[in-house]
């Protein structure tokens, strides 16, 4: 199992999750996070006086799948997510050690 | 600048006595001015009655007149309240609306009544040598109903001392947006009545109530060197004296509130109406020519800096039509009375393009004008007062005079004249205010209490919760 943590621009949310549900993803989680990478954060001008935002706004979406998800996951997140300019945001992945569903104590990859 | 932190601790305590003791020392003094003027009068014989000698000819009070200068007196206090106070208060941090809306607001309650008992005479009273008024009027003995011969020779003479009151009022408003979000209250409270009896009222006196400069033929429709650089000049000085706010140019200080600032925008230029066209003191051509004059200019100030700032930094922004659109008010002031609607539009172009730069190199100065009273009103004053040397056409207003560009060179000197003794009388005057208000209370509040915001530091509110 792995753990998709895909840090996107928070416009492109919408379509990034309608993706992921077309091509079969169950559930996800969404945070409203800041951060900054390459990009540096954008500028504010109030009468000539610019101030860096570092901090920039984005989404991180986490998804939890199968191996054998996980390559068109990866796929889809990139391709919905994707605007082409700087600040599209950055995709990790992790091995998933476990899953439990609570309600039925359903373990592994039934419990995805 | 940093010694003056360090004070802030040592005076805290106590410190709202004294300046509460202050005001109403010198409420009780202007009290007993006017007791003491009355009594004079009393032992006067009946015909020394200097004040509002009624000419042969009776003066008449018109309706039409009076209705216009009471509806503009109300306009020009929306220009205050809530007009600069929600101006200013959009502008600064979130912590510190309050204690911003507040300056405004009090400084026009306090300079109000101090204006009533001692201001008016002072500025407008009978002269005593150019320099000053007497103190005749204290009180407002004889300032009753009756028309004054030169203030407004058709409305009740009550009726130009209010309106006079109300620019009164705004002028150290304006600059309290030097000393945003860092000065002590009760030292606000003390400057502002020590600034308007020392400065204010002595200016008006000079250029309006028959001093030196107005005897020497200055133009000054409508305050561009009594208001407008008297606080873009002294707020120059407050800036310096009291030092940046903590953080500045690290920490992130933009503006919390845009549309509220917007808000104030538009109540002043509203306000302005009454300000400008108001000073015509009366219902009639030159007020609508003022009028003209100052809406021409507004746009022209808002569209100039919006499209200086769109060339200059790949953006056009609100802030920067609002911007423009006070610069231009305030710069047109001074000459609406006495130019027509081209003349206003060209200095409404030179306002947004010289108050933008002048705001933009602020940051390259090294000072910390928080809300941009320098860049705006005082640039904008100076070329103000200096444009109504050049444009100011006798075919627009009689009592006027010609400019340079209507064939009048010496008009361009005598408006130089003016703005250096007006800029260096409040220079020179705001300094030593400063000094003595600093001995008495402190100017600014503690590094904690900054960091915490005015709101809560001064006033125990917050404005957001």
């Amino acid at each position: 199992m792995k753990m998709i943590e895909a840090i996107v621009k928070p416009f492109k949310l919408d379509e990034v999750k309608d993706a992921l549900l077309e091509m079969g993803v169950q559930g996800m989680t969404v945070t409203e996070v800041k951060g900054f990478g390459r990009q540096k954060g954008h500028k504010e001008t109030y009468r000539g006086q610019e101030y860096t935002i570092e901090f920039v706004p984005k989404v991180k979406i986490e998804v939890a799948v199968t191996d054998a998800q996980a390559p068109r996951v990866i796929e889809t997140i990139t391709r919905a997510a994707k605007t082409g300019s700087i600040g599209d945001g950055k995709i990790f992945v992790r091995d998933l050690a476990a899953a439990v569903r609570i309600r039925t104590g359903e373990t592994g990859e039934t419990a995805l | 600048m940093i010694d003056l932190q360090r004070d802030c601790k040592r005076k805290r305590q106590g410190t709202l006595s004294v300046v509460g003791l202050t005001i109403v020392a010198v409420i009780v003094g202007a009290l007993a001015l006017f007791a003491g003027a009355v009594a004079a009068q009393d032992t006067a014989a009946p015909s020394a009655q200097v004040v509002a000698p009624v000419a042969a000819p009776v003066l008449k009070i018109d309706t039409g007149d009076t209705a216009w200068v009471l509806m503009s007196t109300a306009l020009v206090l929306a220009m205050t309240m809530p007009g600069l106070a929600l101006f200013y208060g959009g502008l600064v941090r979130s912590k510190n609306i309050l204690g911003t809306i507040m300056q405004s607001i009090v400084v026009l309650c306090l300079v109000s009544l101090i204006w009533i008992l001692v201001g008016y005479s002072l500025a407008f009273g009978p002269d005593k040598g150019g320099l000053i008024g007497g103190l005749e009027w204290v009180g407002l003995s004889g300032v009753g109903s009756e028309p004054h011969p030169i203030y407004g020779p058709t409305i009740p003479h009550q009726v130009f001392m209010l309106f006079q009151l109300m620019f009164a009022a705004i002028t150290p408003a304006l600059i309290t947006g030097a000393v945003a979000e860092r000065m002590r209250f009760s030292a606000l409270l003390l400057f502002a009545a020590l600034w308007s009896l020392l400065i204010y009222v002595p200016v008006a006196h000079w250029i309006w109530g028959g001093g030196w400069l107005g005897k020497m033929g200055a133009l000054d429709f409508a305050g561009g060197a009594v208001v407008h650089i008297s606080s873009g000049v002294s707020a120059l000085v407050c800036a310096i004296v009291l030092g940046k706010r903590r953080g500045h140019g690290s920490d992130y200080m933009a503006p919390h509130n845009l549309p509220f600032t917007l808000l104030g925008t538009g109540l002043l230029w509203f306000g302005w109406f009454g300000f400008n066209a108001g000073s015509a003191l009366g219902a009639n051509g030159l007020a609508a020519s003022a009028f003209l004059a100052t809406h021409a200019a507004a746009a022209a100030g808002a569209l100039v800096w919006m499209g200086v700032e769109w060339a200059h930094r790949g953006k056009p922004t609100v802030l920067g039509v609002a911007s423009g659109a006070v610069a231009g008010l305030a710069t047109v002031t001074p000459a609406s009375g006495f130019i027509g609607p081209f003349s206003a539009i060209v200095i409404g172009v030179f306002a947004g393009f010289l108050c933008y730069f002048a705001v933009v190199w602020k940051g390259r100065m090294g000072y910390d004008d928080s809300l941009d009273v320098v860049g705006i009103h005082g640039v904008g004053g100076v070329f103000g007062i200096l444009a109504t040397g050049l444009f100011a056409s006798k075919a627009i207003n009689a009592a006027g005079a010609d400019g340079l560009f209507f064939g009048n060179a010496g008009q361009f000197g005598i408006q130089t004249i003016m703005v250096c003794a007006v800029a260096l009388f409040s220079v020179v005057g705001t300094w030593i205010i400063l000094k003595v208000v600093h001995a008495a209370v402190g100017l600014r509040v503690s590094p904690e209490d900054e960091s915490t915001g005015l709101d809560l530091s001064q006033h125990n509110e917050r404005a957001y919760s």
